[in-house]
């Protein structure tokens, strides 16, 4: 079945974030026919993210939620806006990601803010981060100020970028597309390279 | 079953004092803990190699070596000699040397580091880590079991008839560890040789520790060296124990919230649970050091971090004493249920009979017969563009 993971960074409870990140995840579920929905809340991995960066390694939580995005089809996530940017949680679940996890995966970008002065943060911010790890940003972002909440127009442009998401979700993903893709530690472990490889390697022939 | 400890050598402040110990006590200490470990009936004393502040394990070879002079039994190692950055031509030497001055009371392991400036240090290129690993290794492998050695490679100019000097004690090269936390590679470099794996295991969960040994000893198969149970598996440990498992609780907490590697982030109760650290009695510790087999099978070393995050020398060897205390009842459970085709780990005295006896490999030659150069010939043109 076809997986998709919902990251949100809302810290309040409720959170207009999640609120956001729920809208986008039922319309895109809605748009595929068979799709199983993992909400990862970043507000209850936060000690778990702090230790990630000091230790090195994941607690069993954290360690659940970067799985689930390791096999997601699809990554709808969703950010307050905090001092012009993604708030820095938001930021240390993807920093602690290992290299090549998001790799062609499609990703539907949002934001939250109080008021729409902030908009451009989906172009600004997140954009570069998700172009940096290789995923593929949905062109739709979809940005929402307190009083869009209330406001039609945020319906209709949920509805078109989780159409998108949809779209990309399921089909063959860019990296096959575009040729091998780059190696993780989990794949060496699967197909380790055999050491006769190892040592052409190194000579740099 | 090998038990022992390793240390990383760093001077760190304790937390309790505020005091922090001088290089010179440091170094001190190091060798005190390396005398009680012998005293107290371990197999081992494993040295880290760092090449920068807050550390005092620079130069591993000459710590060994004093260390080695001042005990009978216990079998001087590393953890890790620096394999990266350290020409392959100077460890062949160095360790080779301490065979010879130790009577074959040493290994080594080998790894890679994890400070990524010591590279530059050292004139070499921190992305070809793995590169240098897989290189300068096969070069140590061959000066040890060749007598002339003929070489070029990527990382370091070549040789020509050259020979390391001392040959290998009786003909034996020291047997050589790999230990990486999380590179397979170095799991496949291992298993190829049919060399020995380490696994730090301290810093990280079981899981990651289960997934490196499992490929090596699947590797160790693959390349023709016996079963996967009989690869030869090492790991880390770390303790603190004192008789009331509550006061072990109390006295290490400020010592574990304030380490320099993991302080300040997960409770140690989060940690003591998601890796090997075990605080408490030594019954537990006892225990739990005996679960390790549960996920790496049976195994040949197990190594302890004792003396780190600023612990004082005297809690450090009240923590071998007790170590010592439980030492005949961890010996007991490592054997027990243990198969008798999973070998030990191999010493001089096993390698030696495994080669059919000893034989002196003393390379003879005449000055400069061995290289076919005189340093006369070299130094003529040097005056010459003087006088012009």
């Amino acid at each position: 079945m076809t997986s998709l993971v919902v990251v949100s960074a809302g810290l309040s409870t409720p959170s207009s974030t999640r609120l956001l990140a729920d809208s986008l995840a039922a319309a895109t579920a809605e748009a595929l026919e068979e799709v199983a929905v993992t909400v990862v809340e970043l507000r209850d991995l936060a000690h778990q993210l702090t230790d990630h960066l000091l230790t090195g390694f994941p607690g069993p939580e954290l360690s659940r939620a970067v799985d689930a995005v390791r096999r997601a089809d699809g990554l709808v996530a969703v950010t307050p806006v905090f001092s012009a940017s993604y708030s820095g949680l938001f930021k240390t679940f993807f920093d602690v990601l290992e290299p090549g996890l998001l790799d062609g995966k499609p990703v539907l970008v949002g934001a939250t803010a109080g008021t729409a002065r902030h908009s451009l943060v989906l172009d600004h911010a997140l954009r570069p981060l998700f172009s940096y790890l290789h995923a593929v940003v949905v062109p739709t972002g979809v940005f929402a100020a307190t009083d869009d909440f209330g406001d039609e127009g945020l319906d209709r442009r949920v509805a078109r970028a989780a159409g998108e998401l949809a779209a990309l979700m399921g089909k063959v993903s860019g990296v096959d597309a575009a040729g091998p893709a780059r190696r993780t530690v989990e794949d060496e472990f699967a197909h380790p390279t055999p050491f006769d490889e190892l040592l052409r390697r190194a000579s740099g022939s | 079953m090998q038990i022992g400890i390793f240390t990383v050598g760093d001077v760190t402040t304790d937390p309790t004092s505020g005091r922090t110990p001088t290089e010179q006590e440091r170094i001190r200490a190091t060798v005190e803990i390396a005398k009680k470990a012998e005293e107290v009936g371990l197999d081992v004393f494993a040295t880290g190699e760092h090449h920068n502040p807050p550390f005092i394990s620079s130069a591993p070879t000459t710590t060994l070596a004093w260390i080695g002079a001042q005990t009978e039994r216990i079998l001087l190692s590393t953890a890790t000699t620096l394999i990266t950055t350290t020409d392959p031509v100077l460890i062949a030497e160095n360790y080779a040397k301490l065979q010879h001055l130790s009577g074959g009371r040493v290994d080594l392991m080998m790894g890679r580091g994890n400070t990524g400036p010591v590279y530059p240090w050292f004139g070499k290129d921190i992305r070809q880590g793995i590169n240098l690993a897989i290189e300068n290794y096969a070069l140590l492998h061959r000066l040890w079991r060749e007598d002339v050695v003929s070489w070029q490679g990527r990382f370091r100019t070549p040789l020509q008839g050259y020979t390391s000097t001392p040959r290998p004690l009786d003909g034996v090269p020291p047997f050589v560890w790999h230990g990486s936390i999380r590179s397979p590679e170095i799991a496949e470099q291992a298993a190829f040789y049919g060399d020995g794996f380490f696994h730090n295991h301290i810093f990280w969960p079981a899981s990651h520790t289960e997934q490196m040994v499992r490929l090596y000893r699947q590797r160790w198969e693959h390349h023709g060296h016996g079963p996967a149970d009989t690869a030869i598996v090492g790991l880390g440990g770390q303790f603190f124990m004192r008789k009331n498992s509550q006061d072990a609780w109390n006295e290490f907490r400020p010592y574990f919230d304030n380490a320099p590697v993991y302080g300040h982030g997960p409770s140690l109760e989060d940690f003591t649970e998601a890796t090997p650290l075990t605080v408490g009695s030594p019954q537990q510790v006892l225990e739990r050091t005996l679960g390790f087999r549960d996920y790496v099978g049976d195994y040949q070393r197990q190594l302890f971090l004792i003396d780190h995050a600023g612990l004082p020398l005297k809690t450090v060897l009240e923590q071998l004493d007790l170590l010592g205390e439980i030492l005949p009842e961890l010996r007991k459970g490592f054997a027990e249920g243990r198969p008798a085709h999973v070998p030990d780990a191999p010493t001089h005295a096993s390698m030696v009979a495994a080669a059919g006896g000893a034989k002196d490999s003393t390379v003879y030659a005449a000055a400069d017969a061995a290289t076919g150069h005189r340093a006369e010939d070299a130094a003529q043109p040097q005056h010459e563009e003087v006088r012009a």
